[in-house]
């Protein structure tokens, strides 16, 4: 049984190193065929990186969806407290922030440039204020919704305004951007499996003379099928790597300027690169389009060749 | 070893290959296809390589029934069939070597054993040294010798051969023919097609005429006579 399993095996490796050295003989269209390939998963991989960076871009604060509870400037800070209190019993909160009024007068003066005019004021005009960060589980519009009749229901509640709209369409922009991502990835890799599937079979009838007299000795469908499978592995293999290599180069040229702005905004954001994660998709992609694109091709073209002596 | 009984083989254009075709070849004999071109000889060879399969009749070689054998079947079918060519089928962009070896490879022969089997056969078409060579770089002769060798390599119990002297000089051809008779000699039976009818008779040994797709009656085939009466 292990002796028939070598034979199998070498015969695979066989059928493997024969593919590669047929690829690696005319590097020229090869290397036209990887460009094409490569170009069709560069751009899915592209938009995937483009999606994962505007998040962390973005930081915590695209989940961060808070609540300002703004009460009315007469309530006293203990009741304030008190209610907070009563709130933080409520499920669906995960964090709630007392900001008296001295403290947001203290900040707002630091922060606002208004710090001098304030000083004509003989009152602090401002409000006490909870910041109230929903539980994770407590995003969506509808809970989000809920928290928000909970607050503006108490009578010492002013006004209750949720800092979400721009997260939510945030969220949402990064939701279509998801999708298209999905649509270009769908129609990109049936272009890698049509490109991949007329160079084999291109080759198939380059090879036509080989593939009779190898079926006139005896050779099986699979035995002649095989390195051309290969050779379609290879090719989407190959052009994943070359696509690898585009994203990293992109992503280099782009990380120092992308490192510049986000400097100008105080941010230490640095552009990231593709994930191990995102490239064994990448690979084990380029791979299975490469097998399917050989496939098809050998199953449509392989048939038609029949010996005739 | 093959027999054909009543087998027709009408091409899909409408031309008749062979038509009510009988005959009968033992183990380990040797026989001649002859006839004008166009008679049905390469027919007959492709039905017994199943390189076609008889649209009435039936063809059986070593125990298969051609006309009913699974398509899966038919790689190891042709693994038993030596098969030589007038024009050859070498592939000209490959070494004498991997042509010969070819046979051996489609079978899954390990590579030592391989080695071996291909230096055999091409000694014994006297071509050993010439592994490394293109077929391109052969004569004439030379490349039929290559392509005899790949198909002898696998040791098959049948070996056909069509017009394999076509475009040889009388001496070559003598030789190569000289060559599938020593085949013979070790237990191989031989079918050769060739419209060489002096070589033929010159080697006296047994020959099925065909003419326009018929056997013509031969003198120690009495089916194969019997048939051509009708």
């Amino acid at each position: 049984m292990s002796l028939v399993l070598a034979a199998y095996g070498a015969r695979h490796v066989q059928a493997f190193l024969a593919a590669l050295g047929r690829l690696a003989r005319n590097p020229f269209s090869t290397f036209l065929t990887l460009i094409v390939i490569a170009l069709a998963l560069v751009l899915p991989l592209g938009l995937e990186l483009l999606v994962t960076n505007a998040r962390i871009a973005t930081g915590g604060f695209a989940n961060a969806i808070d609540l300002s509870v703004y009460f009315k400037t007469e309530v006293p800070l203990a009741k304030v407290e008190q209610l907070a209190k009563s709130a933080r019993e409520r499920p669906g909160i995960a964090q709630i922030e007392v900001i008296s009024a001295d403290a947001a007068l203290v900040e707002f003066r630091a922060y606002s440039g208004f710090g001098a005019a304030l000083g004509v004021l003989n009152a602090n005009p401002l409000p006490h204020i909870l910041h109230v960060r929903p539980a994770s589980d407590a995003e969506s519009a509808q809970s989000l919704e809920a928290l928000r009749r909970y607050f503006a229901a108490w009578p010492e509640v002013d006004v209750v305004q949720i800092d979400a709209q721009w997260v939510m369409r945030f969220n949402a922009i990064l939701e279509v951007l998801r999708r298209l991502l999905i649509v270009a990835a769908t129609i990109l890799g049936a272009g890698v499996v049509a490109v991949i599937g007329n160079t084999i079979r291109l080759e198939i009838l380059n090879r036509r003379g080989e593939i009779e007299v190898t079926k006139i000795v005896g050779g099986s469908n699979g035995f002649v099928r095989r390195p051309f499978l290969y050779a379609g592995i290879l090719y989407g293999l190959g052009g994943a790597l070359l696509a690898w290599g585009i994203a990293a180069s992109a992503v280099a040229m782009l990380a120092a300027p992308v490192a510049a702005l986000a400097r100008s905004y105080g941010s230490r954001y640095a552009l990231v690169g593709p994930t191990a994660q995102e490239l064994a998709i990448l690979i084990a992609g380029g791979v299975i389009l490469g097998w399917l694109g050989a496939w098809l091709s050998a199953m449509r073209h392989l048939r038609s060749i029949e010996p005739r002596a | 070893m093959i027999v054909f009984d009543r087998a027709s083989k009408r091409y899909p254009n409408g031309r008749e290959g062979v038509s009510n075709v009988s005959l009968r070849v033992e183990e380990g004999e040797m026989v001649f296809l002859t006839g004008r071109s166009g008679a049905g000889k390469s027919t007959v060879l492709k039905l017994i390589a199943l390189l076609e399969r008889p649209t009435r009749g039936t063809v059986v070689v070593d125990g298969k029934n051609t006309a009913t054998l699974a398509s899966r079947h038919i790689p190891a079918f042709r693994r038993r069939i030596g098969i030589v060519f007038q024009d050859h089928k070498l592939l000209t962009e490959r070494p004498v070597f991997d042509n010969v070896a070819l046979p051996l490879v489609v079978a899954g022969t390990p590579l030592k054993e391989i080695d071996k089997r291909v230096r055999a056969a091409l000694d014994q078409v006297g071509l050993l040294g010439k592994e490394r060579a293109l077929p391109l770089e052969l004569s004439v002769g030379e490349q039929q010798r290559v392509g005899i060798a790949r198909a002898v390599v696998s040791k098959p119990p049948l070996l056909i051969a069509d017009e394999p002297t076509g475009n040889l000089d009388p001496d070559l051809a003598v030789e190569v023919m000289r060559l599938f008779k020593r085949f013979q000699e070790v237990g191989v039976t031989v079918v050769v097609a060739t419209h060489d009818v002096h070589l033929v008779r010159e080697l006296g040994l047994r020959e099925i005429v065909l003419d326009h797709g018929h056997v013509q009656g031969t003198d120690d085939d009495p089916l194969a006579g019997m048939v051509a009466t009708r």
